[in-house]
C-alpha cells in the first residue's frame, strides 16, 4: 500500500481523550480531587476492615448521561489475618 | 394549534449552527409549512447573509421588541418560498438589548401565526445562548465529529439538562466519511456514544454548502445536494417522520479517494 494512504487512525485517540475528559467535566472533579477522594475512601475504610492495597479499584464510570463512583475493595479475609 | 420553538445552539462557535437554520427552514417552508427563522447572534447578524435577504432588512428583532416597529414589519419575506421569514438580529453591541422574557413574549406572539419558529443561537453559553433557548420547546445541538466541538457539546447538553429544557436531540455537521473510514475522524456512532443523546441527523462536509452561502442560496433547495438531503431529512424527522439514516459511506473506496469524486 502506498505509504501516504496509510491510516493514521487518530480516531481512537480523539475518543479515549474524550470520555476522560467529558467525566472530569461532567463530575466537575479533576484527576488530582479525584485521587485525593480515592485516597480518603481508602483510609476511612482501613480503619475498619483489613484492606488488600494493591487489589483496590476506585473510578468514575459512565452511564449513558450520569456518571457514577465505582469501588472493588477486596478485604482480607479473617483466617489470613489470624494466620498473618 | 400553535407554532414549534425549535433552537439550534452548539457552544462551540463555527460548527455550522447557521447554516443548519436556514437550510431546516427552506426544507420545512419547501413543504408547505409557515415558517419563521430569528437571528439571536446579536452583534453578529448573520442568519440574513446565509438564507441572501440581507438587502431587504429594514427593522430588526429588537426595533420589534422595543416596539419601534410592529413584529409583521420586522418579519422579512423570503424570496423563494412564500410562508418563509426572517427576523434579523440587530446589529447593536448591546448585548442586554434583549432578554429571556423578551424572546418567550416574541415567541408567543409567533406561535399563533406560524408553524415554525427556528432560532439561531450565538456560539458561547452566556446571554445570548440564554436568550435563544428562553423560548424553546425542543433543543437541538449541533456538533462537529471533532475534539473541542464535542467537548463544548457536552457542556450545553449539561446546562439545558440542569435548566430543564429537557435532552436536546444531536446533529453531528461536517461528518467527512472518507476521513471515518480511515479512522482519522471520530464516527457517528463515536459521537453518540460520548454524548448519549439522541440522534436528529449527520450531515455530510461538502463543498456546495459553501458555494450555496456565497450565492444566499441554502443547499437544502438543491435536490442532488448530499448536505441538502441530510437537512431534509432532518426537517422530516423533526415533524415527526421516520426517515432512514443517509449512507454516506457510499462512494468512500479507493478510487474515489485518489479522484475525490464522491
Ligand atoms: N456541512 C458542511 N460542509 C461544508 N461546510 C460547512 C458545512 N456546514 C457549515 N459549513 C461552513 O462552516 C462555516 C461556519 O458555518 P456557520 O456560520 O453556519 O457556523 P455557526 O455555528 O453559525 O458559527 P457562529 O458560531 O460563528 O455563529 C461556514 O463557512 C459554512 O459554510
Ligand atoms: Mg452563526
Amino acid at each position: 500500500m502506498f505509504n501516504f494512504l496509510k491510516p493514521k487512525r487518530s480516531a481512537a485517540n480523539a475518543k479515549e481523550r474524550l470520555q476522560l475528559v467529558l467525566i472530569h467535566d461532567r463530575t466537575d472533579l479533576t484527576p488530582a480531587e479525584l485521587d485525593a477522594l480515592k485516597d480518603d475512601l481508602l483510609d476511612v475504610i482501613s480503619r475498619h476492615v483489613d484492606i488488600e492495597p494493591d487489589a483496590v479499584r476506585i473510578g468514575l464510570e459512565r452511564d449513558g448521561r450520569s456518571q457514577r463512583l465505582v469501588a472493588d475493595i477486596p478485604i482480607r479475609s479473617m483466617a489470613r489475618r489470624r494466620g498473618g | 394549534m400553535g407554532a414549534q420553538v425549535i433552537t439550534i445552539t452548539s457552544g462551540k462557535g463555527g460548527v455550522g449552527k447557521t447554516t443548519a437554520v436556514a437550510n431546516l427552514a427552506v426544507a420545512l417552508a419547501a413543504d408547505g409549512a409557515r415558517v419563521v427563522c430569528i437571528d439571536g447572534d446579536i452583534g453578529l447578524r448573520n442568519l440574513d447573509v446565509v438564507m441572501g435577504l440581507e438587502n431587504r432588512i429594514v427593522y430588526d428583532v429588537v426595533d420589534a421588541i422595543e416596539g419601534r416597529c410592529r413584529l409583521r414589519q420586522a418579519m422579512i419575506r423570503d424570496k423563494r418560498l412564500p410562508e418563509l421569514y426572517l427576523i434579523p438580529a440587530a446589529q447593536t453591541r448591546d448585548k442586554s438589548a434583549v432578554t429571556p422574557s423578551d424572546m418567550i413574549r416574541l415567541c408567543n406572539e409567533l406561535r399563533t401565526e406560524v408553524d415554525w419558529v427556528l432560532i439561531d443561537s450565538p456560539a458561547g453559553i452566556e446571554r445570548g445562548f440564554k436568550n435563544s433557548i428562553a423560548a424553546a420547546d425542543r433543543v437541538l445541538v449541533l456538533t462537529n465529529p471533532e475534539v473541542s466541538a464535542v467537548r463544548d457539546a457536552d457542556r450545553v447538553i449539561g446546562i439545558l439538562e440542569a435548566e430543564e429544557k429537557g435532552t436536546p436531540s444531536l446533529i453531528i455537521n461536517r461528518l467527512n466519511p472518507v476521513m471515518v473510514k480511515q479512522h482519522d475522524m471520530l464516527s457517528a456512532e463515536d459521537v453518540l456514544d460520548l454524548l448519549a443523546i439522541k440522534l436528529i441527523g449527520i450531515v455530510p462536509e461538502d463543498e456546495g454548502v459553501i458555494v450555496g452561502t456565497n450565492r444566499g442560496n441554502p443547499v437544502a433547495l438543491e435536490p442532488k445536494s448530499r448536505a441538502g438531503q441530510a437537512f431534509r431529512n432532518i426537517a422530516k424527522r423533526m415533524k415527526g417522520e421516520d426517515v432512514p439514516f443517509m449512507n454516506l459511506e457510499a462512494g468512500t473506496g479507493l478510487w474515489a479517494r485518489l479522484t475525490g469524486r464522491k
